[in-house]
């Protein structure tokens, strides 16, 4: 019970601090820091459009937690999710090239299909370097990450370029019957209810397979997984296959949905931001959900913020890394004895004297 | 390609490996002494960023490039004093925390440097070691960042102060056995504390490079993940400060090759030789890492040992 509420409040307690902080930094640059909470409330939540707003940046969120969180099961900490959002993004826009795709929901599943094994191929290049070569995962995905945007420029500028894009160089743009749409006429698409399903079908895996206890047991000892004979490298690729698939089809959503063709602004941070959705829910897939809406909603009021208060764009980015840094600090928190910190501070009758009885010994 | 353009191709390398390098040396130096003390501070990427952002700052404020150089080095301490403080709290993990302060210090700089972009800051001037030649090619490659020689020096009392000093051996000490340290009376907190908070002096002094002398003038896009290579570089120069000098430069070398070619006119892939420097650190660590085991030179105490 006590761990159950711990892991509920100390996060909402750490975003509520990290939201205090923020308005004093805010404040420090002469900004009004009621003012700040309320625009990001309403940016955020505030009418249907900046839910919208909020719920179509929250879709890839979600998914490019998953490509941290699965990684973190089986015991890795890949932060590479960037790489294979442009990787995803670019494979999407890039199958009408080489293949004749139909024009039809058929269609749109084979261009998805395509950004998640692109991304599953690049991030789990990141495991089996760990576990094959003794590198470094946290090193060797971000690494990768900025190899993975270079060749994405290299390709979006060069061979790919549809050349009536001028001022912004752009892959040709997916035909109409390939696009995602969106739910019911609102601004929403239904890769919100891919990232949706994701994340509770990777939880229920995680919590009720044999082959997701499994992961999580390489995560938890990799000792005790190694001694009752369960394949740890292979697990471990595994998570991070699965995990770059979610990272991949991000990006082909993003470019099936939203943007159309592959572009820069496909390199938007979701990698970056999706590392931090995950550490705050603790790699929990289903937790991932309501994090990911907070944080979309954080980004969509950011323009908010920078229209009406002059603040610079970077302030969201401020905010997250405020946040990120209390998170981890009120691990510190977890499971502390809160009587026994507290102590010296209490009042408390003084102990009452006991006599010795004749089997004690005198100190 | 004829030997002309080869000689111009081989000096615009040798002196972008010259500008480019000095970030790396000064990164990779602040990694391998938080290292030695047994941390890893991912965050020096942020370190970088926030110091450059701060270094530009300082000196357009002042007018003077010292001052700025001032500026950069303890704002790179302050961001990795946080890091230290942090990882001292019980079950705070050093890379996660590198993660959040590469974010924060990132964040940190765009939001503070806004205003810093369109100005001009008074630069370091450059120390003019090719005026004994009569071309301009040779004369621009050896326009030596003044920073340069500070690294080196850097780099040698690192070397000489953890074998000789008695600094240098508490904290290679911390590195290599928390529980002998403590035997000994000494703070395994304290001394990793204050070896994280110099790294990041030191590789403050990388980001004022970037503002103050190449490129020179700051932007969001000034660091693009050198900070990063220059944790990787730590490991493929074994914890060594002086196999950190020729790492860097080798490194500065592969991210001049990019512009080199574009100034004798091959413009084509200049995005792929962008990303020379990260496949080149991957391929290096791909070599040098070995499955199960330890690599030389490492720190015992080290979490994230590759």
């Amino acid at each position: 019970m006590r761990a159950h509420l711990e892991a509920v409040l100390l996060p909402l307690a750490a975003l509520v601090l990290s939201l205090l902080l923020f308005g004093l930094f805010v404040w420090l640059g002469g900004t009004s820091p009621v003012e700040t909470w309320k625009l990001l409330f309403l940016g955020a939540f505030g009418d249907a459009y900046s839910l919208q707003n909020t719920l179509v940046r929250a879709a890839p969120l979600m998914l490019t937690a998953l490509c941290v969180a699965l990684p973190a099961r089986a015991g890795l900490v890949i932060i590479g999710g960037e790489g294979a959002v442009v990787l995803g993004g670019l494979a999407a826009a890039a199958l009408p090239y080489v293949l004749p795709v139909p024009a039809s929901a058929m269609g749109s599943v084979l261009v998805c299909l395509a950004g998640g094994v692109a991304g599953a191929l690049w991030i789990s290049l990141a495991g089996v370097l760990r576990q094959y070569r003794g590198v470094n995962e946290t090193i060797a995905s971000l690494l990768l990450a900025y190899t993975a945007i270079a060749l994405f420029k290299h390709l979006v500028e060069g061979p790919l370029r549809d050349p009536a894009t001028l001022n912004k160089p752009s892959t040709r743009a997916l035909a109409e019957g390939l696009r995602i749409g969106s739910l019911g006429g609102s601004d929403v698409h239904w890769g919100l209810v891919v990232g949706m399903l994701a994340c509770v079908a990777l939880g229920v895996w995680l919590a009720v397979t044999p082959r997701g206890f499994a992961l999580r047991v390489v995560g938890g000892n990799l000792r005790a997984a190694q001694l009752v004979g369960l394949p740890a490298s292979g697990l471990i690729v595994l998570a991070c296959a699965l995990g770059g698939a979610c990272a991949g089809l991000a990006g082909a959503i993003e470019v099936a949905a939203v943007h159309t063709n592959a572009n820069a602004s496909l390199i938007a941070g979701y990698g970056y931001t999706g590392i931090l959705v995950s550490f705050i829910a603790r790699h929990q897939p289903l937790s991932i959900v309501p994090v990911a809406i907070l944080f979309g909603g954080f980004g969509a009021a950011g323009s908010l913020l920078q229209r009406r208060l002059d603040l610079p764009d970077a302030s969201v980015l401020v905010l997250q890394g405020i946040a990120f840094v209390i998170i981890l600090a009120s691990e510190a928190l977890r499971g502390l004895d809160w009587r026994r910190a507290t102590a010296p501070w209490r009042w408390s009758p003084p102990a009452k004297p006991v006599p010795l009885g004749p089997g004690d010994k005198q100190a | 390609m004829s030997a002309e353009l080869m000689g111009s191709f081989a000096l615009a390398v040798l002196g972008g490996a010259l500008r480019v390098g000095v970030p790396f040396l000064f990164v990779s130096l602040g990694e391998c002494l938080t290292e030695k003390a047994g941390r890893i501070n991912l965050g020096l990427e942020g370190v970088l960023v926030l110091s450059a952002m701060a270094a530009f700052g300082g000196a357009y404020l002042s007018g003077s490039p010292w001052l700025g150089v001032a500026a950069g080095a303890s704002a790179g301490a302050l961001l990795a004093l946080l890091h230290g403080l942090l990882c001292s709290l019980p079950r705070v993990n050093d890379v996660a925390t590198g993660i959040a302060l590469m974010i924060l210090g990132s964040g940190l700089a765009f939001f503070l440097g806004k205003p810093l972009i369109q100005p001009q800051a008074p630069q370091l001037t450059p120390l003019d070691l090719g005026s004994w030649s009569d071309s301009q090619l040779v004369q621009a490659a050896l326009q030596l960042n003044p920073l340069l020689p500070l690294g080196l020096v850097l780099a040698v009392l690192l070397a000489t102060g953890f074998t000789r000093t008695r600094w240098g051996l508490l904290v290679r000490l911390a590195g290599d056995s928390a529980q002998a340290t403590r035997a000994l009376g000494y703070s395994v907190h304290g001394l990793r504390l204050a070896a994280t908070t110099a790294g990041g002096a030191i590789a403050g002094l990388g980001g004022a490079s970037l503002t103050l002398f190449y490129p020179g003038s700051w932007s969001e896009g000034v660091s693009s993940g050198q900070g990063l290579v220059a944790v990787a570089l730590v490991i493929f120069a074994r914890w060594s400060p002086l196999r950190c000098v020729a790492a860097s430069l080798l490194f500065g070398g592969a991210g001049a090759v990019g512009p080199a070619l574009q100034s004798i006119g091959i413009s084509a892939g200049y995005h792929l030789f962008s990303a020379v420097p990260f496949a080149l650190t991957l391929a290096v660590l791909v070599v040098t890492c070995r499955p199960g085991s330890v690599a030389q030179g490492s720190p015992g105490e080290l979490s994230a040992r590759s």
